[in-house]
């Protein structure tokens, strides 16, 4: 394996750093868009700045060891990623890293903290299919199963599997926290059950999980930028479209149920993936 | 260096409060006020807080849940009385089910009185509460050494 190592340590340094201006910016754009001023920039590096500098009140000591694993898989998930490994051990990485996530949540006996783990669990099997047959799909086209490759596969993946990425875009949604998707916890609706997941977390725990969602945030849009990896310009512009596309929906759609959630996202996934790639399977080119 | 000022999360809890205060409480909220400008979030969660807006006055039925608030707030932590029913019981504290401002339970940091405390004033009290909250943490701090 000739990993590039150099580009996976970037990775580790920069992306909190990229992540948290995502989030500043975000919530910028979301206040414009409600009319509002909104906060400065660095808001969300304030914010976990603080939650370190607060007292940290743990239920259970398993809690903190369950988060400290789900930032720890998120990194290697997003460094494998970035030096080029195995797509298919990172979509692995990436799921193991939730599992523990979901254990840090159950973990506690409160029970708005078991049903945003529980709620959790669902969006996970809602995402797990897309993600998969998206790694499928780079296979078919590239013949690689690896992010090197088909990060320099020359020809656009995008017009090869674009169902697979409508696809990958339904779900994404969900791993951003964004409305209609955000039911196991969200950026917003601080008072209602939907922040479920975090409701134990507190201090440098909740601070953690911040800084995984920073390294999840510009890991998935590093998934997305390999469809449009054939040219750059196009690559970088297509991902500000796409995240400004998810802060309007998220501004613009009201919560979903769970169920619905998963069955759209399974739906989704199953006519625009398994189309998508059974073309790709019997093409004639 | 402290970055509890730029990130003070409240978290609001009615205590008996006829809803005038609770109003202008949310109205901070709003595009008008908009409190998020520096950093404030209205969260739901004792355990994610720094500053405890109580509003309306104390009796035997919320006394307990009161203590419950505070004490899962992670230090350091503020309390912020808002409205004069929340100071001192206003116009209810001769009431016989009624044991009077938010002190005679917890201590509170600020007081905001009026009837209704109107929305500057709160915010006010917030950013007074801010400096007592960085105090606290020094003092934490102090004592950790």
């Amino acid at each position: 394996m000739n990993l590039n190592i150099i580009t996976g340590i970037i990775f580790l340094i920069l992306a909190p750093l990229i992540g948290g201006l995502i989030a500043g910016a975000d919530r910028i754009v979301t206040a414009r868009m409600q009319g509002r001023v909104g906060p400065p920039l660095l808001q969300p590096f304030y914010d976990v700045s603080k939650l370190f500098e607060k007292e940290t009140m743990v239920v259970t000591t398993t809690q903190y060891v369950y988060v400290v694993a789900y930032i720890v898989f998120i990194a290697f998930t997003g460094a494998l990623f970035f030096s080029g490994g195995d797509i298919l051990l990172v979509v692995f990485a990436l799921t193991l890293a939730h599992v523990f996530l979901i254990m840090g949540a159950y973990a506690s006996r409160s029970p708005y903290s078991v049903i945003g783990a529980e709620r959790e669990l669902i969006m996970l099997m809602a995402f797990e299919p897309a993600i998969i047959l998206c790694a499928a799909g780079m296979y078919l086209v590239s013949k690689s199963f690896f992010v090197r490759d088909i990060i320099s596969y020359n020809g656009a993946i995008i017009l090869l599997i674009p169902g697979l990425f409508f696809a990958f875009l339904y779900v994404f949604t969900m791993k951003l926290r964004k409305s209609p998707f955000d039911i196991s916890t969200s950026h917003h609706a601080h008072q209602e059950l939907i922040k479920g997941l975090t409701t134990d977390f507190s201090g440098s725990v909740l601070g953690i999980t911040e800084i995984a969602h920073w390294y999840e945030t510009v890991f998935l849009l590093g998934f997305i930028y390999l469809f449009f990896a054939f040219n750059p310009v196009i690559g970088i512009i297509a991902l500000i479209v796409i995240y400004l596309l998810e802060i309007y929906i998220d501004n613009v759609s009201a919560r979903v149920r769970w169920s619905f959630a998963l069955k759209s996202a399974w739906i989704i996934t199953a006519v625009l993936g398994i189309v998508n790639i059974g073309i790709l399977f019997f093409r004639w080119w | 260096m402290t970055y509890l000022a730029r990130s003070p999360w409240v978290i609001h809890y009615d205590a008996s409060s006829c809803n005038g205060c609770d109003i202008e409480v949310l109205a901070c909220l709003t595009p008008l006020y908009d409190i998020e400008r520096f950093g404030i979030i209205n969260t739901g969660n004792p355990k994610h807080a720094d500053v405890f807006l109580v509003t309306g006055s104390i009796n035997e039925q919320n006394k307990e849940v009161i203590k419950n608030i505070y004490n899962q707030i992670p230090e350091p932590k503020v309390v912020v009385a808002i409205g004069i029913c929340a100071t001192s019981g206003g116009v209810f504290r001769e009431c016989y089910n009624v044991m009077g401002g938010i002190d005679t339970m917890i201590p509170v940091d600020v007081y905001v009185p009026g009837c209704a405390a109107r929305p500057e004033m709160i915010i006010d009290g917030v950013v007074k509460a801010l400096g007592i909250l960085e105090e606290k943490w020094a003092k934490m701090e102090a004592g950790k050494k």
